[in-house]
């Protein structure tokens, strides 16, 4: 039963489910053995009990589904990775899992990530790295890297994470599955504990890209508690698009070419190639400010993250400091035990940009350049349907390799963290291997184009026939019992 | 020796009276147990997102409107940041260079700004001094936090303690009278901080200013600016320096002390609140709040004394909005707008429940001499009672005055002959006896005399 429920997409195992050759309980448990017998510690939580079987005309069929830690669900642990809310259990649940959860896709379990979103390796998570499915002594990629892995790995159908600057996009890439950041305000924030506000998007890492427009369909919609959404304007359709005919892709020179490695950039070159024989054009162009998207989103990301951050106090909820003397020793004690080092660092960071005197020259800089990117992203699509990258300029990079050299690894989001800040869609496919590890390719569309995405991404998936059974292979023991969270530090390595 | 003069601008916060709070849709609290008004945002829970309160916006434009202040037609949201145990996102949201109103004036005091804000949660420290030093713990109530606040920043244009309390109370009155806030200072409902500086007489430079905080009550603010100058004035004399610091008047002890130095100050590093959308003020709101605002207290006493109606009186009227509304029924049938108004404030109960075309012409009966002063009571109690005309009201109950000198001469010449000792004090000059020789014609009368005729009567008949 097992292997049968394994090898099916989401939406092939709810088909079956509609048509009565699956139970929804069978497909839960035999995900929930699976997740909970985990050892790439990508779960953090998984749940014990199998939910009531959803209404059978349910349009997601009760196949369950795996939440980055970061989404609020009530009762149940929800620790943004991090040990300053170690066992923190919400009293309500994320819009976006709600909306799953109308839809008839349960809680599978909560992923692991890293902490508070800060990262690209999933190694700055309080509860211990996570593995990558394809090579388990190199990282999965971050900062949603619990779920990327779960789903590369076949421990979850389908799971959700979110994006800030290329939290989604670039663990899709190294684990080899379809990751998507939708347009700014097309899913509630609501519930989701916040990283950098004007950024964070969530949305879903899937096996293929018809799971992700069926998981994305019931993720979307203006949500009365957060007023940054907005209605989308339109369903999401179940891709179907076989040709690329007319499609002009943008290949933008700043994010194709230096720093990118060459296994990289060969296979970016090849796609590039197929989606030609589907009848696209590539168009050489130019973001002239996209080499600055990275200097202005650690400006503006650590900023926001310095507020949003600020209410792990110690006061109400979450890491109290055992032993202080006044206020402010439980303030610096309780903050300086419950945050790793990563986030100390960007919450330095943000500060110092928004301190009085430097904020002109840091912040309101920054601002500048976010608005002069979305510009040159607003000029491209006046020429171009989609502008084209890699989502990484590397393939997954063994643990530890990067930890001690922030800048190495932020620039791992060079040729994704442009496009949230310019509150634009994009999608990650995987577009084949480069030295036996997997390659994303990135197709980012104009605000609202999610349908176009994800039909020409579909396109080119059927033509690529990427293949990531082999990650599938990789699971054992050693992981949380069912209904109990990983302790901070309690992971390996 | 030189002489000072104050120079006071004020900072006022005032809890609007919304049905729910500024960014959440808990209600309100007034006295419920603690933390029984709460939700994931007004708590700072992760993940929680606040969303504007769009009375409290219109609430803002009333208040706005008053104040006479420039309306935005865009304004944002900032994010204010500190740490303390009241403020659970360690962030105020508050407005910084896009305030809601700028400008404005208020009697004689000009509008700096009128911006919105959420309160904070309520604190107690629990130990012997009631404060955070020296308490063995404190205790949060959550209840307040996230009420809405429109906080009203003045000009420095209030030169006295005396002229400050006047100004508050009439900003009170006028928010009152706009129903956007209950203005109870004793529950918190309004709080004022004032910015206090002195300089010589007839200099136009500012000195150092200090920051006197949340005084609640009008006497206190009276008596804490002033202790603040008197303290000022001495340092100055002094040959020191006031320094730049934050400071709390205790109201039972009159001392002032301070609660932090300039080099202390917060940097709240403002930044726009990325979680909110601009607020794009539409004409349709701006029409609801603008149909919304009722004449105030200002405008109506102006209004007054322009109807020659006295200044004390024209702003105790306006001040009283719902008996003001009947006064403005009656002075169209009012001879002198003055004796009606005085009329309304004497009897205000009694007056309230009457119709006001009836109190002007009583009080017109009372100007032509047809009925006493001493007889208007009776009159609007028997209109109270049943109404009617009071014209026949006063000849049917036979209240009418008695305008016939030859009969009053007589009742006079009676009541002297009655009353021979008081005649004898009158005429040896101690007029306080007069009393008695008007009372006695007043009972013979049932209080139809005139007390001026009585009086020359009473003269006339003694010699005097």
């Amino acid at each position: 039963m097992s292997a049968e429920v394994l090898a099916l997409t989401a939406a092939q195992a709810g088909e079956r489910i509609r048509a009565g050759e699956l139970r929804s309980a069978d497909v839960f448990a035999a995900y929930r053995d699976r997740a909970a017998a985990d050892e790439l510690n990508a779960f953090v939580w998984v749940a014990d009990d199998v939910p009531a079987a959803a209404a059978a005309d349910a349009p997601l069929a009760g196949v369950p589904v795996a939440v980055k830690d970061l989404f609020c669900t009530e009762g149940v642990p929800s620790q943004a990775g991090s040990k300053i809310l170690e066992d923190y259990r919400p009293p309500y649940t994320a819009t976006a899992v709600r909306n799953l959860q109308q839809g008839g896709a349960p809680l599978l379990g909560k992923t692991n990530q890293d902490e508070f979103a800060m990262g690209s390796s999933n190694e700055n998570s309080a509860y211990g790295p996570v593995r990558n499915p394809w090579d388990p002594t190199r990282v999965p990629g971050g900062s949603s890297g619990g779920s990327a892995a779960a789903v590369a790995a076949g421990l979850a159908p389908w799971a959700i994470g979110t994006d800030t600057g290329g939290s989604i996009r670039q663990p899709a890439a190294l684990c080899g599955i379809v990751g998507m950041k939708p347009t700014y305000g097309a899913v509630s924030r609501y519930g989701m504990i916040a990283f950098a506000s004007s950024l964070d998007q969530a949305g879903p890492l899937t096996r293929d890209v018809t799971d992700c427009a069926l998981l994305l369909r019931h993720m979307v919609g203006q949500d009365p508690c957060d007023s940054t959404s907005v209605a989308f304007p339109e369903e999401v359709r179940t891709p179907s698009a076989e040709r690329l005919d007319g499609i002009r892709l943008g290949v933008p020179e700043e994010l194709t070419g230096e720093g990118i490695e060459p296994g990289v950039l060969e296979n970016f070159n090849a796609t590039l190639r197929t989606c030609e024989e589907l009848g696209a054009t590539i168009e050489p162009m130019r973001l002239p400010h996209a080499p600055h998207a990275l200097s202005a989103y650690y400006i503006i990301a650590p900023a926001e993250a310095s507020a949003n951050l600020a209410r792990y106090d110690g006061v109400r909820y979450g890491l109290r400091a055992p032993e202080y003397d006044d206020l402010l020793s439980m303030y610096t004690r309780t903050r300086r035990a419950g945050f790793g080092a990563e986030v100390k660092r960007r919450i330095m960071l943000g500060t110092y940009a928004l301190s009085s005197g430097y904020y002109d020259a840091y912040y309101g800089r920054a601002q500048q350049v976010r608005t002069k990117i979305a510009d040159d992203f607003r000029a491209a699509f006046a020429a171009v349907d989609f502008v084209v990258t890699p989502t990484s300029p590397n393939v997954a990079f063994g643990l530890g390799s990067k930890t001690d050299d922030p800048w190495a690894m932020y620039l791992n989001d060079y040729c994704t963290v442009p496009v949230p800040l310019a509150g634009l869609p994009a999608i990650s496919i995987p577009s084949g291997l480069s030295e036996g590890l997997p390659v994303g390719f990135q197709i980012i569309g104009g605000a609202f184009s999610e349908n176009r995405i994800l039909d020409a991404a579909y396109a080119l998936e059927q033509a690529i026939g990427f293949d990531g059974s082999s990650a599938r292979g990789i699971a054992g023991p050693d992981a949380p019992r069912p209904g109990q969270e990983r302790r901070p530090d309690g992971g390996k390595g | 020796m030189t002489s000072f003069e104050p120079v006071i601008g004020l900072e006022i916060h005032v809890q609007l009276d919304t049905a729910t709070k500024m960014f959440c849709s808990c209600a309100l609290s007034f006295g419920e147990p603690p933390n029984t008004r709460c939700c994931p945002v007004c708590l700072g829970l992760p993940g929680a997102l606040p969303v504007v309160n769009a009375k409290a916006i219109e609430y803002g434009l009333m208040i706005g409107m008053a104040l006479e202040s420039e309306l935005a037609d865009r304004s944002i949201f900032h994010r204010k940041n500190y740490f303390y145990p009241d403020n659970p996102k360690a962030y105020q949201i508050s407005q910084y260079d896009e305030p809601l109103c700028r400008g404005g004036r208020l009697g004689d005091v000009r509008i700096h700004r009128v911006h919105l804000e959420e309160d904070a949660a309520k604190l107690i420290h629990v130990g012997e001094t009631g404060r955070i030093h020296g308490s063995d713990t404190s205790i949060v109530d959550f209840n307040r936090c996230g009420t809405p606040l429109v906080e009203i920043v003045t000009e420095p244009d209030v030169k006295s303690a005396e002229q400050a309390r006047e100004w508050l109370q009439l900003l009170r009155e006028t928010l009152r009278q706009l129903e956007v806030s209950d203005v109870d200072m004793s529950q918190g409902s309004l709080r004022c901080d004032a910015n206090i500086s002195i300089r010589p007489v007839g200099e136009t430079g500012f000195g150092t200013k200090t920051e006197l905080k949340n005084m609640n009550s009008f006497a206190f603010i009276e008596r804490g600016i002033k202790a603040e100058v008197i303290r000022q004035t001495e340092i100055v004399r002094g040959g020191g320096d006031v320094i730049q610091e934050t400071l709390h008047f205790d109201p039972r002890t009159e001392r002032i002390t301070s609660l932090r130095s300039k080099e202390e100050a917060h940097d709240y590093r403002y930044f726009p609140e990325p979680d909110l959308v601009p607020i794009r003020i539409a004409p349709e709101m701006l029409d609801t709040a603008r149909a919304a605002v009722p004449e105030l207290p200002a405008a109506r006493a102006a209004r007054y004394e322009a109807a020659g109606v006295s200044a004390d009186n024209a702003k105790d009227l306006a001040f009283r909005a719902e008996l003001a509304a009947r006064f403005d029924d009656a002075l169209p049938v009012a001879d002198s707008a003055q004796a009606t108004a005085a009329l309304f404030l004497n009897q205000g109960e009694l007056a309230a429940e009457v119709e006001p075309e009836s109190v002007a012409t009583v009080s017109n009966l009372v100007g032509a001499k047809a009925l006493t002063p001493g007889n208007v009571r009776a009159v609007l109690e028997i209109l109270a009672e049943r109404g009617g005309d009071p014209a026949d009201v006063v000849a049917s109950e036979g209240l009418g005055a008695i305008a016939d000198d030859g009969q009053l001469e007589g009742i006079v010449e009676d009541a002297l002959a009655a009353n021979a000792d008081a005649a004898e004090k009158i005429r040896g000059g101690n007029m306080k006896a007069i009393g008695a020789i008007i009372g006695h014609v007043m009972r013979e009368t049932k209080g139809r005399a005139d007390g001026g005729e009585v009086t020359r009567l009473v003269r006339a008949k003694l010699g005097l």
